[in-house]
């Protein structure tokens, strides 16, 4: 299959980029790993005039931590970020990479693509609700910083504006006392996920004392609950209120029925997803060693 | 869509040998390699960045050449199934595909054989966990898998010596 005919662009710097796409307007997209975009150019579900290639401008494929904040260049690949000191410090950011489809979709696609796409099955928004994360972007207008639960406005939308570009994601390295865990369920290794769920948790003594809970695949953007959240934040984590917990959230998705399954299946999925996920980021946080946890079929 | 498209001048290394051609922007690595080239060791299964029939190494990386323009593999070295053979003599992992049964029709051997590659030049003893997770990107409708992984653990014995 052959996408529609289109100019390429290709840029080696950020203000190039930008300038291109200002100027070709939108009839031009921006191109990153291609895993996504290639994808449905060839389903001609898109069919851009121009691609403006991204993947030489240097210094945007950077993961480095600045003090206590972890900064990832919005080129770095799934690949590059599960490799990297980050995912070896911040387990959840392990679990999130490297259950992303396969070895090779994960060598190519990005983490800015993920988020650049707002497909609510990507990963990587998902996991990156929990960890309060910030986006960094740059346009004509300047560069602004967008938290990411405010990024996207709906399916496949975001509120980028005209030849905006995500250039970085920023979030605090989660304390001693704080961790989190990103479970999936997929069909196959490179399918994306029927659901997936992130939640982040700190505790002190017992108490939990801060909470994130994130639901992915589960409505047309990421699904978060602060009704959940507030079950769980100020007390014990017992099985009742994380049962209590999941059943908030669960209820707040509106799962869309599809080929991956019916809308009840979706929601017992992530109603386990949820309860497993806030038992790995505990025993986590009380210092046990948890590989990932990602299930297929 | 009278408009012309300007074609873009690349140069690529594919099995040690260098490439320079120009190519419309829309061209797939993966017609590159089999139209252009004529090397048609790499196959074309669901085209939709699912199977891994059509994986190839590109600067080492696995990468599906079905989701991948030739003009952004410009510039970079790929290795592709027909790569593999040295001076007439197969791989130890070709070797070790034929002597377990690791294939039946073929199609998917050499997207398995090249995402092996990956594989063990990462991990040169994985476990057979390991083996799923690093083929997991590449489909077999014949063998059951079971005969692929003990293909993959044979050659990583015979390529540690």
């Amino acid at each position: 299959m052959y996408p529609a005919p289109f100019h390429y662009h290709r840029v080696d710097s950020l203000q190039d980029a930008i300038s291109r796409l200002a100027e070709l307007g939108d009839s031009a997209r921006a191109l990153a790993g291609g895993q996504t975009l290639l994808v449905w150019m060839k389903l001609r579900f898109d069919e851009p005039r121009h691609l403006v290639d991204l993947s030489r401008i240097p210094g945007l494929s950077d993961i480095r931590l600045e003090g206590d904040e972890v900064c990832i260049g919005a080129l770095a690949t799934h690949a590059e970020i599960t490799k990297s000191a980050v995912a070896a410090a911040i387990p959840s950011v392990y679990d999130c990479g490297s259950g992303i489809a396969d070895g090779q979709i994960r060598s190519r696609g990005t983490i800015g693509g993920a988020l650049g796409s707002a497909d609510p099955s990507c990963d990587w928004p998902v996991l990156l609700h929990t960890l309060d994360a910030v986006l960094t972007c740059t346009g004509p207008e300047g560069t602004r910083s967008i938290p990411v639960s405010e990024l996207v406005e709906d399916i496949y939308t975001t509120i980028l504006q005209p030849a905006e570009l995500i250039t970085g994601i920023r979030f605090r390295m989660p304390p001693e006392n704080s961790a989190g865990a990103y479970c999936g369920f997929k069909r196959c290794a490179p399918a994306y996920p029927t659901a997936s769920v992130a939640v982040q948790l700190t505790l002190e003594d017992d108490i939990c004392s801060e909470v994130r809970i994130a639901l992915g695949s589960a409505g047309l953007t990421t699904v978060t609950s602060k009704e959940a959240e507030n079950i769980l934040r100020g007390s014990r984590l017992t099985e009742a209120n994380i049962d209590k917990a999941a059943q908030a959230i669960v209820a707040a998705a509106e799962p869309v029925p599809d080929q991956r399954g019916a809308e009840d299946f979706k929601r017992a999925v992530l109603h386990s997803l949820v309860k497993r996920a806030v038992d790995i980021a505990m025993r986590r946080c009380q210092g046990e060693t948890i590989g990932v946890h990602r299930e297929y079929v | 869509m009278s408009e012309v498209i300007e074609k873009v001048s690349i140069r690529i290394t594919i099995n040690g040998q260098s490439y320079r051609r120009k190519v419309e922007p829309r061209l797939l690595l993966v017609q590159f390699i089999r139209e252009e080239l004529g090397l048609t060791g790499t196959h074309v299964g669901c085209d939709v960045t699912y199977c891994g029939a059509c994986t190839v190494l590109v600067d080492d990386k696995p990468t599906k050449s079905c989701t991948l323009l030739a003009v952004q593999a410009d510039g970079c070295e790929i290795l592709t199934v027909e790569g593999l053979e040295q001076d007439g003599e197969l791989h130890p992992l070709q070797k070790a595909f034929s002597e377990n049964h690791g294939l039946q029709c073929g199609y998917c051997t050499p997207g398995m054989l090249m995402s092996s590659m990956a594989l063990l030049a990462e991990k040169p003893d994985p476990s057979p966990a390991e083996i799923r997770k690093g083929i997991s990107g590449n489909l077999c409708r014949c063998t059951g898998y079971n005969n692929i992984i003990k293909s993959i653990q044979a050659a990583a014995r015979e390529m540690a010596g």
